[in-house]
């Protein structure tokens, strides 16, 4: 909503300055969103006329224009609009002016060679409107004015406020003026009602169909006969232009006058091109009309429109259309003032994507008693300043308003905001509001004014009185430092804990969108159903992500081609199996590229592999507190992982729930987002996947229990098929004795030389200690038969002499 | 003289001499050998007198033990200078790298996100969670906010279908709705999370971050609520004081409602939080809206509180002194690695936010 000091002054009466009047509508929840001086040195612009235009020499979209600016001489400018013609009045802007909404300094400057003496205006170059489709237009009226400064004088600065939904009134000025008054700024002015006084009778039929969800309740109108539609008065000019409006013609002016004063749409049809009577009714689906936008608009079952006995003339609150739409030689005038439902309103504006003044306001709801108000002030206007006579004012109602009542208990205030005001300031506070109040016993009986449909209940007038009053007056109470719950839960505790753990192993923690591209979501959907965006930002981001992949491949590319190669990125977050609220894991996806020790003096370089990415989806498993002893790893991963260089761990044998997906990258997606890298690795850990510990820290420490007698240690070698697991054989070994068995590990892998083909050699150690006594030769010569025969048993395979 | 003292004068003046290992090892075997010198001695015990026997084994001992302990004191002088002589030619060029080492990052937003659970942690705020895929009821009907309501049109959403019954949440309060549902009041909780709406520029984009307050109870009133953001804010910045503005607002689901701005100033092209005489706007709150309360079964005459809604990200631009948005989720090597925060540096209560 936009606003002037100078404007407000018309309703309230204050000695105050500029910047209380900004501190005061923000502390009352008018929010000030910016205030500018619209037309700097804005005498300079001025009203010209296009004598002659000629073809740039050296563009073909650009015209030189002569125009004249009221002086000796024509202007020589260059313009590249499309409807810079012969005859044109316009707006022009010498060299030294400055262009408001550039806010740049023009210069006399050579366009292709030729000089341009200034510009012609958009009305967006000069903050009129965001129309920036040609230079403005002004109509022939102006003839008189060329070489005259378009605006006026020099205005007070635009204010621009920010109103929250809930308050229609103030999308008036006369609304803000009110709040004003009543927080102390000053004194609302009393209006004069003038009121048409008049014999003549509306004989114009107006008829609101009683309907199944009839979208207007009231109708009011007033015909206006012989008028003079005329270029608008300059008080009433600069009043439009000083809130950023240009004005178009007196009557069209005055309707958007009283809009924009006390927040009261109206709508003028010229009265002679209506065909007979006017139905407010529910259109029908197919229905057509052109609209004041000039676009046409198909209509759909149930839309509130206004039509006469040849069809819609214009959807009700929202637009009107061409086919009745006053002009300069219109004469006959019928205004309309009319109630229109909000969800009517937003219903059909939302279907046809329409979006105006008068649909912004009536959507928030508009005051149902201000229809002859409205009709009022604009006929006297109009008849003031176009002439004509009046009729009497015809209303239609299919509904009648009702006054909305609330008792209020003025102990609720200080229950709900921690202070405390008198009930005579309470009172005083919401009369000025326009409520009307009278005492009931310990209550306040409220009649709540009609221009407040925010209003239902007690606890709106408690905000109403905090807001007045002032949201300063609220007390500090310090909060208590108690905890009566833990902060985190397990599950909570397991993703913090997990996030530090894979950072702390060297990735950048990343945070990308949920949703990706769905071609390199494809990549890595699997069989997972595909999530659609039914509105996506844009066809990169239009569906959900099935895994966290698709977007770290995207941005490790990104950051290879920014010239890093060697890189580790990981997140925590949701992946999306479905589209329903829970269908949702959360997933720590880690992606590593290129080498480890690249150009190190001191250690070799190789590429990164599928068990350094083992080691940190391990490590980190263990350190959040699982048992390494009881992974169970096998090699089936899903098919964006390498087939044979890629793992999937499960905290327990025989466990169904995957905690883990480790491995390298399959090359051919690599390849298809022609990702350059030496090795690319990745991990998923899926969280609702791990157990969740049963024990605190301080249960998981059991009783310190060690073996001082002599451990000895074993070397073996055994062949085995190249289709068995090392896995198998620690395995077989750690079942040997699990008492004596301490800890087994496997130091060498070997094939080649000396081993038939198709077989392996694998050499494991093996610490073997008791608690209860130093083994001799003859018990460690057992254990290492068992040993021997127990692998070459279970696996097949033969030791190495 | 006797004998043995005059054994001990000439070894004596013998091991003073500048020797090597293998002298001295010659003069250790000519005193200590089967047939050395001290040895020697020792066997001759048995023959001497009664009377004068223990002062020579005495007297012989202490010898053995001086000239002992000389020798092995000259030993091991020069096995440490061979040693020392050794290492002299041992030296590297230190100045050389270390042994190559990665150092992973937490992203500013989980940091921050750390920081603020610490924060209410400490007011006994316990943190909940809800799904990023919401219904149309919880994300706008439960929250006062009807299909009809002008205020949805300042939710740009994300649907999910065509019905318009399935979206992504256009912020955290929701898990308000969840939370109250699930269970009985009093209720004292935070949610941060992912949030989206269907924007993008400098100052948005499509996905964002909030945390979301919920504190009802009986008796719990706007000075609570003034209170508890008062408090947030101070720790936040880790600030003694700080200039904080409660401005009238509007939101369908709290009545009054109110924006909260700070104080600041910019001081060397930083941001100042806490000073100055510029406001900024940094996060929407008010007392939870009776028709709410109605929609998740709280009796509303006998509970009431407070909610709040935070934008994360932008408290963690303001923080740390990031100026775009859309940095966060760009996953640039070089931010990351530059906004980022050590995983060691876990924000608690006890050794507070910052190193």
């Amino acid at each position: 909503m936009k606003i002037t000091f100078d404007w407000l002054k018309d309703h309230i009466k204050t000695n105050l300055k500029e910047k209380n009047l900004l501190d005061q509508l923000t502390n009352i929840g008018l929010e000030v969103e910016s205030v500018q001086n619209l037309f700097p040195g804005n005498e300079i612009f001025k009203v010209a006329k296009i004598i002659k235009t000629e073809k740039h020499p050296n563009a073909d979209r650009l015209k030189v224009c002569n125009v004249d600016v009221g002086e000796k001489e024509l202007k020589k400018v260059v313009c590249g609009a499309a409807n810079a013609k012969e005859g044109l009045i316009t707006i022009y802007a010498p060299p030294g002016a400055i262009i408001p909404k550039t806010k740049t300094k023009l210069v006399e400057a050579k366009i292709r060679g030729v000089t341009s003496y200034g510009m012609l205006c958009s009305e967006s170059e000069l903050n009129l409107s965001d129309e920036s489709d040609g230079i403005i237009e002004l109509s022939s009226k102006y003839k008189k004015n060329i070489g005259k400064s378009y605006f006026s004088k020099s205005v007070s600065n635009l204010i621009d406020l920010s109103i929250t939904p809930n308050r229609p009134d103030c999308l008036g000025i006369r609304g803000i003026a009110r709040d004003l008054a009543a927080s102390g700024f000053g004194k609302l002015i009393n209006l004069k009602e003038n009121k048409i006084k008049s014999n003549i009778k509306q004989n114009l039929k107006i008829k609101i169909n009683k309907e199944k969800n009839q979208g207007c309740d009231v109708f009011g109108s007033c015909l206006i006969k012989n008028v003079k539609n005329v270029e608008s008065p300059q008080w009433l000019k600069d009043k439009l232009i000083s809130i950023g409006q240009k004005p178009i013609s007196a009557i069209v002016d005055i309707t958007n006058y009283v809009m924009l004063d006390i927040n009261r749409p109206l709508h003028a049809y010229d009265a002679d091109k209506i065909d007979k009577s006017i139905i407010v009714r529910n259109s029908k689906k197919g229905e057509e009309f052109t609209a004041l936008d000039n676009k046409n608009y198909k209509l759909e079952n149930g839309m509130c429109v206004i039509s006469d006995n040849k069809g819609v003339l214009g959807l009700g609150g929202i637009i009107g259309g061409t086919r009745s739409g006053t002009e300069f030689d219109t004469k006959n005038i019928l205004l309309e003032s009319a109630y229109f439902k909000p969800e009517s309103i937003r219903a059909t504006a939302k279907k046809l994507n329409l979006d105006t003044d008068a649909k912004f306001r009536f959507e928030r709801g508009i005051d149902p008693l201000s229809i002859e108000d409205g009709l009022n002030k604009a006929a006297i206007l109009i008849k003031e300043i176009c002439g004509g006579e009046i009729s009497k004012i015809d209303i239609q109602k299919v509904k009648k308003y009702k006054t909305k009542t609330i008792i209020f208990d003025p102990g609720l205030f200080e229950e709900i905001s921690s202070f405390k005001i008198s009930n005579k300031e309470m009172i005083k506070i919401l009369e000025s509001l326009g409520f009307k109040s009278k005492k009931k016993k310990k209550y306040i009986e409220l009649i709540v004014p009609s221009w407040r449909p925010d209003i239902s209940q007690e606890v709106d007038i408690v905000e109403e009185l905090v807001r007045i009053s002032g949201y300063n007056k609220i007390k500090i109470i310090d909060p208590i430092k108690e905890r009566k719950k833990s902060t985190l839960n397990k599950s909570q505790k397991l993703f913090h804990f997990l996030q530090r753990s894979v950072a702390s192993k060297g990735y950048l923690e990343a945070i990308t969108w949920s949703f990706t591209d769905s071609n390199y979501n494809d990549y890595f959907r699997g069989s997972k159903k595909e999530i659609k965006i039914v509105n996506p930002i844009s066809s990169e981001l239009n569906v959900l992500r099935s895994s966290i992949f698709s977007n770290l491949m995207m941005y490790m590319n990104k950051n290879l081609d920014r010239g890093f190669k060697d890189l580790s990125i990981f997140e925590i977050g949701p992946t999306f199996t479905g589209s329903n609220p829970g269908d949702q894991n959360t997933v720590v996806c880690g992606l590593s590229s290129g080498k480890k020790s690249r150009l190190s003096w001191i250690e070799k370089e190789r590429n990164i592999d599928v068990f350094d990415i083992k080691r940190d989806v391990t490590q980190t498993l263990i350190e959040a507190g699982y048992d390494s002893g009881k992974f169970f790893i096998d090699s089936e991963t899903p098919n964006y992982y390498h087939p044979g260089k890629s793992g999937r761990l499960f905290l327990n044998q025989g466990e169904e729930q995957v905690a883990a997906y480790f491995g390298e990258i399959h090359p051919n997606i690599i390849k298809n987002i022609d990702m350059k890298t030496e090795s690319l690795v990745g991990f998923e850990i899926f969280l609702e996947n791990l157990k969740l510990p049963k024990k605190t820290l301080n249960d998981r420490k059991t009783k310190f229990y060690v073996s001082d007698y002599q451990k000895s240690e074993r070397d073996f070698a055994f062949v085995v098929n190249k289709n068995i697991n090392s896995q198998d054989l620690i395995n077989a070994i750690s079942s040997v004795d699990q008492s004596l068995i301490s800890n087994v590990k496997v130091f060498d892998v070997y094939e080649g030389d000396n081993i038939p083909e198709n077989q392996k050699s694998i050499a494991i150690s093996v610490t073997i200690q008791s608690f209860e006594k130093t083994l001799n030769d003859n018990d460690l010569e057992k254990i290492n038969n068992l040993i021997i025969k127990t692998v070459e048993n279970e696996t097949g395979a033969k030791i190495r002499s | 003289m006797s004998d043995l003292k005059k054994l001990k004068e000439e070894f004596l003046s013998k091991l003073n001499n500048k020797l090597n290992l293998k002298e001295i090892n010659q003069i250790k075997s000519d005193l200590f050998g089967k047939n050395g010198l001290v040895s020697s001695q020792f066997r001759k015990i048995g023959t001497i007198a009664e009377s004068e026997r223990k002062k020579f084994a005495s007297d012989l001992n202490i010898i053995k033990d001086e000239l002992q302990n000389l020798i092995n004191l000259k030993i091991n002088e020069i096995e440490n200078a061979e040693i020392n002589e050794k290492l002299q030619k041992e030296n590297v060029d230190i100045t050389l790298p270390e042994r190559p080492f990665v150092r992973g990052k937490i992203h500013p937003v989980s940091q921050t996100i750390d920081e603020i659970s610490s924060i209410f942690s400490e007011i006994g705020f316990s943190v909940e969670e809800g799904p990023d895929v919401e219904n149309e009821y919880n994300n706008f009907t439960a929250l006062n906010t009807p299909d009809n309501h002008p205020a949805r049109d300042m939710h740009d959403t994300f649907y999910l279908d065509e019905k318009k019954e399935k979206l992504l949440r256009t912020h955290t309060s929701p898990v308000q709705i969840r939370t109250m549902l699930k269970d009985k009041p009093p209720f004292k909780i935070i949610a941060p999370g992912r949030t989206y709406r269907s924007d993008s520029d400098q100052t948005h984009s499509p996905m964002f971050h909030q945390v979301e307050g919920l504190h009802i109870d009986k008796n719990i009133n706007m000075g609570h609520l003034k209170g508890c953001l008062n408090y947030f804010i101070k720790e936040f910045f880790e600030v003694e004081k700080i200039k904080m503005r409660f401005r009238p607002s509007h939101f369908p689901f709290t009545e009054p409602s109110a924006e909260v701005d700070i104080g600041y100033e910019i001081k060397d092209g930083k941001i100042i939080i806490g000073e100055g005489d510029q406001w900024l706007e940094i996060l929407g709150c008010g007392m939870v809206h009776p028709n709410v309360l109605k929609n998740v079964k709280v009796d509303p005459t006998k509970f009431q509180g407070y909610a709040f809604g935070i934008g994360i990200d932008r408290l963690a631009m303001l923080k740390y002194g990031i100026n775009d948005l859309r940095s966060f989720f760009d996953c640039d090597y070089r931010w990351l690695n530059h906004f980022g925060f050590d995983p060691l540096d876990v924000p608690t209560n006890y050794r507070g936010l910052s190193r």
